[in-house]
This record gives C-alpha cells, structure tokens and sequence, in this order.
C-alpha cells in the first residue's frame, strides 16, 4: 500500500566480524530484496535458535544470486540456507526528522502498555497533544461511522512519562496502529526507548530507535486534515473532548459527563478527505510552496481499499500516475505496476 | 489383572493371543508408522511385526517382540493378516490418548485364524470394551533386500539432533538428497524449495555421531512427501541408524525405548527418487 517504509541500519559493529565488498570502482552500491517469508523462514523458532545455534553467517554470492544463511549449531552440526535475491534499486524513503514541529520521547515500555489498551484489530490511532505538556491516544472512528454506536477509548498520558517533549500543542495526527504495533515490540524487546516525530496532518510520523550499533526508522504517512489550517484540525465526527486538568481525579466526574455529551451529540462533519473516489485530493495551497522545496508529499492513507499516497502514485480513473502537486518521497524499486 | 481363557465355541484355539498390561507399548509404535489407513500384521514366536507401505515406494515396519508382551502365544510357525491400522489404533486408545502416570490400558488380543476378525479386550478402572476388528487378505508387501553385506554407508546418529531439522524440513521441496561421504560434508541433508536449498551438515566428530562408517560418497534424493512420516518414529527414538546400499536404496532403523525401558525397533525403508535432475550445491 505504499504508505509506510520501515528500515533498520545495522553498524558494523553490531556484528562480530564485518567484510564489506570492495566495490569496483564505478559501479553502484550492491543492493538486493529477498522475500521476507523466505528469510524469516530460517530464523523461524526463536526459542530454538537460543537453545542450539551459536552463531550466524549472513554471505552475499552475487554470481550465484544468492544470500547465503548459515547457523553454527551446537554439536558442530551446520545449517546452510541459499536464499535467492533480486537486484533492486534502492528504496529510500526521504525524510527530515529536524522539519517535524513536534517530537517526542518515551521509554518503548510507556506506549506499549498504552497501546494495549486499544483492541488488536484497531486500524488507526490518533495521537494529540494537549494542555500542560499531555499527550493523548485515541482510536481514530470513520467518519461513516454513527458516533452514537461508536466506542471511543481516549487516554492521556502526563508529560512526565516522556523522556522529552517538544511539541506544538494542539496538534493531531492520525496513523496506522498495526504497523506501529511491530516496532512497538521491537523497541520493548531490545529496552530502546523510542522517538516520535511528527509534525501537521498529513506529513508522515517518523518513529525512531537509537542504539550506537542500530539505527531504526519507521515512517506512516498520516491521515490529512484538507479544510484549511486554521481550523483546530479534527479527525474524526465526534468533537475534541477537553483534556483533563491536572487535578484529574477531582475533574472526572465533570470530564466523564463532558464526554457523554458529546457522543449524544453529532459532531462537525469530518474534514478528513472524502476517501470515496479515487480522485487525487485538492492540493492545499498553504503546503504547496513548501512542498516543491523538500519534495514531501502528504501523505494521506486514503480510504481502507486504496492507500498509495506516500510513495506518490495515487490511484486516478486513467490508472497509477502522480497527480500534479505531489512529488514521490520513494520510487517503489518493483516500477509502477 | 487377567481375562479367563476364552476357548471358542467351536473349540478351535486362538492362533494369537497375546496380553499387554500397557496398550500404549503398542499404540505408541503402531502411531510411528500410520501414514496409509491399512496395515499388514505378521506376527511369529518372536513377536508381532506391523508393516505399512506407500506408493511402491516406501515401507514402515513397527517390531514389538513378545518379550514386551505379558503373554505371547502363536500357534501356527507364523499368523498374518490385513487390518484398518486407523481402526486398531483407534480401538486401542478407546479409553483417550492422555498418558497420566499410573492409569494405562490392559489388552488382551485376539486372533482365531484366516478370515475371523481381530478381537480386542481393553480394560481401564474395571471398565471393559471388546473390539471385534475385521481383517483382509494379506497383500504381497515390497522386498527390500536390504542385508548388512549390501550395505555401503552406515551412520548411527542420536536422535536429539536430528529431531528439530525433520521437524523443520522445507516441505516446499520435492525431494530430501541424502549425502553420505568418508570426506566432507560427511552427512548431509538437503532441500530444494521455494525459497532456495537448505543443506544440514552433521560432521563426523559430532559428540551426536555415534557411528560413521561411510566407505563411499553417495548422494540420493528421496522423495519428501514419502519421508515425512518418518519424523514421529524419530520423535520417539533415541537414535536412528542411516543405512543406503549401492543402488541408494534407504534404511532408516530408529530405536526406541518404551515407558518401561524396554526396546523396540521401528525402521522405514524407501527407494531412491527417479527423476533426478542436477543436484544443486
């Protein structure tokens, strides 16, 4: 769906030896692709690799087209997997994390137990910041969606559970829980704590983990708030319930009211992109200037049949092409299909 | 605990009985050989031998001497008879499969001769079940011919290393190619699927190698579809023997050691695969 890019940077210290290809002299980086089934294959029992196997060879036979796994394994026994690869261009996806106006972050342990609290099949969250430094987590609701009949889950999480926090308040983005959830797991697994950078709906989220041997980027595109900025941008029907004072517990009566109003309540119609038609979305004249300056493109999940928009190529009538104001943040290394 | 001797009404001995205070010494072998629904029973003074056999190509025989019997008794030089393995196993684990310290399954079997069924007792905490199991013509079964003088290669690996990789075999590939050689890679096991070939090395001086006596490089490929059942009996084991003779024929002899310490054997044999294309390394 080309609305997320996930990459991992292994330093050469993270390995125990490292002998990189002496390139020849004019020819391009060695870049390849094999089939994540196939090399997840070879790792398949985590608590087996632990128990029998020592160490790991990863080698690259370009003639041969290979990638070649091997497991060192107790008892001197030697597990060799072939695997074959594709040559590919680069996949890269371009990003600033020092454009983004908000950033935070958190030790992995501190979202993950926030997260957990939304079911596993939830698509997208949103998260929000609020007054006095809070942070809020909420599940994003369709806007076809009856707010009457729609569970909403909203939690705040205090500034103080956050290693650091600098975000423009007000702000709101939108973004799949899914593949958040992964790294999620990762970063708790590896005790790495996580830095969320994000900046105005529709601009993509970068997550971040930093280790000196390991370096892991995960970039969304967010959902993108098209009526004009100046709105307090909204991303869902049901309207932006107060966020609750620092005197939390003597304020949750009046806070759980507030919210029982409001869902009684329509909201405001959603300003989120209409999602229906596969029709390039109206090009916010405020982003355009910026736009052609960094070559970012807002990426915009659209509606759950079709997401394309981060690595441009949005689907039109005629078929795949870029519509006119967006630039591709990633060429797809497959080629338009 | 014990039936009385039951003589038919028309007189006629049993030509088989036999008493297991366990079923499950039985059940547990005759489990490392059910890939096809119907068996082969031979039993002799020696013991009782079951045999399955698949596509021409494949034979499993599960060997449970009369000395793992409580009672062993065969009247004619040798009883052989066709039998649904489902059935019997089905039969015999009639009171469930869970194997909770102190409770098992008596068995007292059954057998008047040529055309009458099978009949099973089972007794579990004073409750009875008799099964009375039809049985068939006796098929003609495959001769390997595999004898120790026509052996080539012979390993005798612990079954512990061996376990996890049948577990793990790429089932995306046709064929498993058995190497065996006195250089290396000694003994290795190899697939060719979808995502690429897989090779498992074991070498020589494995602490797992128990015996090697390799005199010539072979390398056979067999078809893994037919192998695969092969992985309970190794489940069950506590080492495997690895046997090829010059025409690559396959003998794989897995012994193993029931609740009471006693041995048994199960051993498969299976035909190299035909169709051989360029193996690749």
């Amino acid at each position: 769906s080309r609305s997320a890019f996930a990459s991992f940077l292994f330093a050469p210290l993270f390995f125990q030896l490292y002998e990189p290809r002496v390139p020849t002299p004019g020819t391009e980086r060695f870049r390849c692709k094999v089939h994540m089934k196939s090399f997840l294959g070879v790792f398949r029992s985590l608590p087996s690799l632990e128990k029998s196997v020592g160490k790991c060879l990863i080698l690259l036979k370009p003639r041969a087209s290979r990638l070649v796994l091997q497991l060192h394994c107790k008892y001197g026994v030697t597990k060799t997997h072939n695997l074959a690869f594709q040559e590919c261009e680069e996949l890269q996806a371009v990003f600033d994390t020092q454009r983004c106006s908000s950033h935070l972050c958190a030790p992995a342990r501190v979202l993950a137990e926030a997260v957990v609290h939304f079911p596993l099949t939830l698509a997208e969250v949103t998260l929000g910041t609020g007054p006095g430094g809070k942070i809020s987590l909420r599940n994003y609701v369709e806007d076809e969606a009856e707010p009457s009949k729609t569970m909403v889950t909203e939690l705040w999480l205090a500034e103080d559970e956050f290693q650091s926090v600098a975000v423009s308040p007000g702000s709101r983005i939108t973004f799949c829980l899914k593949e958040f959830r992964g790294l999620l797991t990762f970063a708790e697994a590896s005790n790495l704590p996580l830095t969320i950078h994000f900046d105005e709906p529709g601009r993509p989220v970068v997550f971040t983990l930093d280790d000196t041997v390991l370096e892991v980027h995960l970039v969304l595109a967010t959902l993108s708030n098209l009526e004009s900025d100046s709105q307090p941008p909204l991303t869902n029907g049901v309207s932006h319930l107060p966020a609750p004072s620092d005197d939390f517990p003597d304020d949750l009566e009046s806070y759980m009211v507030a919210l029982e109003t409001s869902t009684s309540e329509g909201g405001p119609p959603s300003p989120t992109f209409p999602l229906r038609t596969p029709q390039p979305p109206p090009s916010d004249p405020e982003e355009e200037d910026e736009e052609d300056e960094e070559g970012a493109v807002p990426g915009t999940p659209p509606h759950k049949k079709f997401r394309s928009l981060f690595f441009g190529s949005v689907l039109t009538p005629g078929g795949p092409g870029l519509a006119p104001t967006q630039e591709v943040l990633a060429e797809d290394s497959d080629g338009e299909c | 605990m014990s039936f009385p001797a039951q003589p038919p009404a028309s007189g006629e001995p049993y030509v088989l009985t036999a008493s297991l205070d366990n079923a499950r010494h039985l059940s547990s072998l005759l489990r490392a050989v059910h890939f096809q629904d119907h068996a082969t029973c031979f039993a002799t003074a020696s013991g009782l031998r079951v045999t399955v056999e698949d596509a021409k190509c494949i034979q499993a025989n599960a060997f449970i001497q009369a000395e793992i019997f409580q009672e062993f008794a065969v009247q004619e030089e040798s009883v052989i008879f066709r039998i649904n393995l489902s059935v019997l196993l089905d039969c015999l684990t009639i009171f469930g499969t869970s194997s909770l310290p102190g409770t098992s399954t008596a068995l007292r079997m059954c057998y008047r001769g040529y055309g009458y069924p099978l009949m099973l007792f089972l007794e579990e905490g004073g409750v009875v079940t008799v099964c009375k199991i039809n049985t068939q013509e006796p098929e003609e079964l495959l001769d390997f011919d595999f004898c120790s003088t026509k052996v080539v290669n012979k390993i005798i690996l612990q079954s512990e290393g061996l376990r996890e990789a049948f577990a793990e075999l790429d089932m995306t590939s046709e064929v498993l190619q058995i190497t065996m050689s006195p250089d290396k890679p000694y003994f290795r096991l190899s697939t060719f699927g979808n995502a690429g070939s897989a090779h498992l090395d074991y070498p020589r001086d494995s602490d797992l190698m128990e015996a090697f006596h390799c005199n010539q490089t072979q390398t056979n490929r067999y078809k893994i579809s037919l192998l695969k059942p092969s992985t309970k009996a190794l489940a069950l084991s506590c080492k495997v023997s690895i046997r090829t003779d010059a025409e690559g024929f396959l003998s794989l002899q897995y012994m193993i050691r029931n609740e009471d310490g006693q041995i048994c054997f199960v051993e498969y044999y299976c035909c190299p695969d035909e169709n051989i294309t360029e193996a690749e390394l």
